[in-house]
């Protein structure tokens, strides 16, 4: 086996070492009739080569949107990731890094985590920002759990449209610390958080300012979601928000069949003590020279145990690089002109689909994702076009049928969307 | 004291020198290079639509300005300052850093999985589905236990969706079960999860071997009967030991309907040689960034599949892959299930990863993997125990436990000892850690390091030892000293922290 070292007469040596005349003897502590007697009912071990083909002739039997015109968004967004992301983080020394507990050799992730973390928080409007979560959806639950303890109320609110997997997370977090899931567009006169998605499920952006006074006046905080982390270069940033949380996952990271994607999560600097995951901050070594380490731990598991505000220990560091490599790639400029771009496709798209004069357009204002009207039933669409190598969009049931756009959207690729939705309508 | 003192630098000369030493090269953080105008992509000019958005277009985000060459620059020196399994030995117990194939990473990529979108219609992922089906049979024919499910994110996420699927299990039973039992010897994830899922954390004692007290283990079943929910177990356990007594902790659970949670995170000690559902688990959790070998990454991503007994089959998360005949599809109406644990269908790119990983091995070198690991971990046990204290007698399983009892008198700490690896090149073990001994030095070799390559790391471990016999405590104080930053100030760090850049006033 290509990946063991040891030659059998290093083992033989080894074991003589040790005094033992084969490897069971080591193991003598297992009950001995519940050893394997024979080796798992499995394929024996493959050649490099025949790894590849065996699941090459799996991939290969997928379409991808590599190669199909895609506009789902739903969640997970297609969008061009720069070479240089790829290399970076492929790098050994941070493909192949364990979690920084040791910072003295560690310097490198600290300092991307930190920079990371200032990206998030700049781009969210908030004051701190964490070292990430698995992806949106726990980054939201993990919020409303947050919220709970911050306020010592149970309950949650939620708006309207919400991500239906973050609302299903969402739920399944809340039945482990009780509490209910009401909702409504205003806040509940007891509930903890008040969570708005923003653009929302369908699309549509939202002001957090009304929001905002109405938790004031419940006591209530404010949690702000998004899906779409681009959005944060054109829309104002949710700065009215105590939380903020999302994917990151547009940036840098990549579809993955839905993950890992890159949880966000970034709040109001009085509320740090209480967050969850893990914290880079800013100190000296003993030199005096600028450093970087993992803080504030006592809110952690590997610290606290049970009194540990979650119980997260692996999040998604090498995706959280991707991201800020990317950001950086980016900078102010791009990230903002990168987001603008997404929306003049998107209304490319939403152009283009009205003129086919059998889709109506939903909603009144979008970013890069819109809800739309058609004439047939949405899902035997979107099997109809799958079918002809197009993937149509996200079907909401009914006539309805979800679809975004991204810089990887062509023209080409609107016009045949467009005209192949003419024909199957 | 700095024995890397430079004497060109700043002070003699005035000039700004920006402190580099040989190979040892500073980097600044982006945001202290960034120059406006400076930009590291080239996008296609706007055309200049109207907004549609519905609100103000925002102005000013926060982020710096450079370019890519500075980009490239900046991450590879970053990069530069890390330690990393294909650098060199990574012994952290519990953690299993070994080799990461790069065949995995290659297969990862290919477009027709990484460029797959997870609401794609599942007529057209049918590979994608079979890979995610092949992979619950493997992991189900590895631990023994029938129900698999891959959505979990990490280990402790794999662990939450095991409690919840505990937790459902009960109150589909109309029972009330608050208690959960805990050893002492456990990660920490396991009381913080418990404590998620609403349990009230009972703590079982190891005894003198490392192992679960078993009488003290069923005194407390006895007086808490029917209201423990579950007991959750790491075997083999953090002490390096596998809890001999396994199958009598699992009958003493079901006679008062507890579940028996076993924490797989040391499963690289016994896969391919015995299942845990053999031994009356009944639920585990794998970590594929452990025994499956997808990379740390700096911190994930990770990926924590579950494995469950058919009784608690129907609890698992939705989505679930079904088979029907030649197709695969994804399940979402399953009228028993805890409900979704996360967006989509879990870490699919470290799926891929890990079966790459398996296929390569086979069962023949799966069941090697195992024992290689066990033998390595023996060997730098049976190296070092005449150098350093041994809590527990007898031979260990894929990592081997040592404590700095016997350097008490030379005021050199388990801290010391780890400082003192790092100056001399390694990666420390896991230190601290168990916490049911004082100073604990947990280390894990793993079987992708060769024999000579044990002996190297015994040798700096036997050297270490001796200094601290003969030099003592103010030698370790300074270590390490030849890395890009000494120790760090981190209390500090925690009373006033900084957790982001600032613009300089």
């Amino acid at each position: 086996m290509r990946y063991l070292p040891n030659t059998d007469a290093d083992r033989k040596a080894m074991l003589n070492a040790i005094g033992v005349a084969n490897v069971n003897e080591l193991f003598a502590d297992v009950p001995a009739d519940k050893m394997l007697k024979t080796l798992p009912d499995l394929p024996m071990h493959l050649g490099e080569q025949q790894v590849e083909a065996q699941l090459s002739a799996l991939a290969r039997k997928n379409l991808n949107t590599a190669e199909a015109p895609s506009f789902i968004g739903a969640g997970s967004y297609r969008h061009h990731v720069p070479a240089t992301v790829d290399y970076i983080i492929q790098r050994s020394e941070f493909l192949t890094a364990y979690t920084p507990y040791q910072p003295e050799i560690a310097q490198g992730t600290l300092m991307y985590l930190f920079e990371f973390q200032t990206y998030v928080a700049n781009m969210t409007g908030m004051d701190v920002a964490n070292a990430s979560m698995y992806d949106g959806a726990t980054s939201l639950a993990e919020a409303a759990l947050m919220a709970q303890r911050v306020t010592k109320r149970k309950n949650i609110t939620v708006a309207p449209n919400l991500h239906p997997h973050y609302l299903e997370t969402l739920q399944t977090y809340m039945a482990t610390t009780g509490g209910e899931i009401l909702f409504g567009d205003k806040p509940s006169a007891d509930c903890a958080a008040f969570i708005i998605q923003s653009p929302d499920f369908l699309g549509t952006p939202h002001s957090l300012e009304g929001y905002r006074k109405a938790c004031d006046e419940t006591g209530s905080m404010l949690i702000h979601a998004f899906t779409e982390v681009l959005s944060l270069g054109m829309l104002p940033a949710p700065a009215e928000a105590d939380i903020v949380v999302g994917d990151g996952q547009s940036i840098g990271v990549g579809l993955n069949y839905g993950g890992p994607h890159l949880g966000l999560f970034a709040c109001k600097s009085k509320f740090t003590r209480q967050m969850p995951g893990r914290l880079c901050g800013k100190t000296e070594d003993a030199d005096g020279k600028e450093s970087y380490v993992l803080t504030l731990n006592t809110r952690e598991q590997h610290i606290r145990r049970e009194k540990a505000t979650s119980n997260i220990c692996t999040n998604v560091g090498l995706c959280a690089l991707a991201f800020t490599v990317h950001m950086s790639l980016l900078g102010e400029k791009g990230f903002k002109k990168l987001a603008q771009l997404n929306h003049e496709r998107a209304c490319m798209l939403a152009d283009a689909l009205e003129a086919t004069g059998k889709v109506k357009l939903e909603n009144s204002t979008f970013f890069n994702e819109f809800t739309v009207e058609l004439t047939k039933d949405s899902a035997d669409v979107v099997k109809q076009l799958a079918e002809k190598g197009i993937l149509a969009g996200y079907s909401l049931g009914g006539k309805r049928l979800l679809v975004s756009a991204t810089e990887l959207t062509s023209e080409d690729d609107i016009a045949t969307f467009a005209k192949t939705l003419k024909e199957v309508l | 004291m700095t024995m890397t003192a430079t004497p060109l630098n700043t002070a003699e000369t005035k000039l700004a020198l920006p402190g580099h030493q040989g190979l040892k090269l500073e980097e600044k953080l982006l945001f202290d290079q960034s120059r406006e105008g400076s930009y590291g992509v080239d996008l296609p000019t706007l055309k200049g639509t109207t907004s549609r958005t519905g609100q103000p277009v925002r102005e000013t985000v926060g982020l710096p300005e450079v370019s890519e060459p500075q980009v490239v620059r900046h991450f590879v020196r970053l990069s530069q300052m890390n330690y990393s399994i294909d650098g060199g030995l990574f012994p952290l117990g519990s953690c299993t850093m070994k080799h990461n194939p790069r065949l995995n990473e290659k297969l990862a990529r290919l477009p027709g999985f990484a460029a797959l979108h997870p609401m794609q219609p599942d007529s057209t992922t049918q590979g994608a589905l079979e890979l995610v089906h092949t992979l619950e049979n493997w992991l189900a024919e590895l631990c023994g236990l029938p129900g698999i499910t891959l959505a979990p994110a990490a280990g402790a996420h794999g662990e939450l969706t095991g409690m919840l699927v505990i937790k459902k299990a009960i109150e589909a039973r109309n029972e009330t079960r608050p208690i959960v039992l805990v050893s002492d010897s456990a990660h920490g994830t396991n009381p913080a999860t418990a404590r998620t899922c609403g349990f009230d954390i009972v703590s079982v004692p190891s005894g003198d071997d490392g192992l679960v007290d078993y009488d003290a283990f069923a005194e407390l079943v006895d007086k808490h009967g029917k209201d423990i929910a579950a007991f959750m177990v790491t075997n083999p356990n953090t002490c390096g030991r596998f809890e001999k007594d396994v199958t009598r902790i699992a009958d003493k659970l079901h006679s008062v309907g507890a579940y028996f949670y076993c924490d797989g995170a040391n499963f690289n000690a016994i896969v391919g040689k015995v299942r845990p559902g053999d031994l009356g688990v009944d639920v585990m959790q794998f970590n594929l960034h452990k025994t499956f070998s997808t990379p740390h990454g700096g911190g994930g991503p990770g990926c924590g599949p579950v494995g469950v007994t058919e009784e608690l089959k129907k609890f698992l998360p939705i989505p679930k892959v079904q088979k029907d005949g030649d197709t695969f599809k994804l399940v979402t109406d399953c009228p028993h299930s805890i409900g979704r644990i996360k967006a989509f269908h879990g870490h699919f790119g470290m799926m891929v990863r890990a079966l790459a990983y398996m296929m390569s091995h086979g069962a023949d070198g799966l069941q090697r993997v195992a024992e290689d690991a066990v033998l390595n971990a023996n060997y730098m046990l049976h190296h070092l125990k005449g150098t350093f204290n041994v809590p527990f007698k007898g031979y260990c399983m894929h990592e081997c436990l040592l404590t700095d009892k016997h350097l008490k008198d030379k005021h050199v700490s388990t801290l010391d000892i780890a400082k003192g690896l790092i100056e001399y090149g390694y990666h420390p073990m896991t230190v601290y850690f168990p916490l049911v001994v004082s100073g604990a030095m947990l280390i894990e070799p793993t079987e992708t390091e060769s024999k000579q390559s044990l002996d190297e790391f015994i040798n700096t471990m036997k050297h270490l030892a001796h200094l601290a016999e003969t030099k003592g405590e103010d030698t370790f104080k300074q270590f390490p000293l030849s890395t890009p930053r000494r120790r760090l100030d981190e209390v500090k760090a925690a009373r006033q922290p900084i957790l982001k850049w600032e613009k300089p006033e």
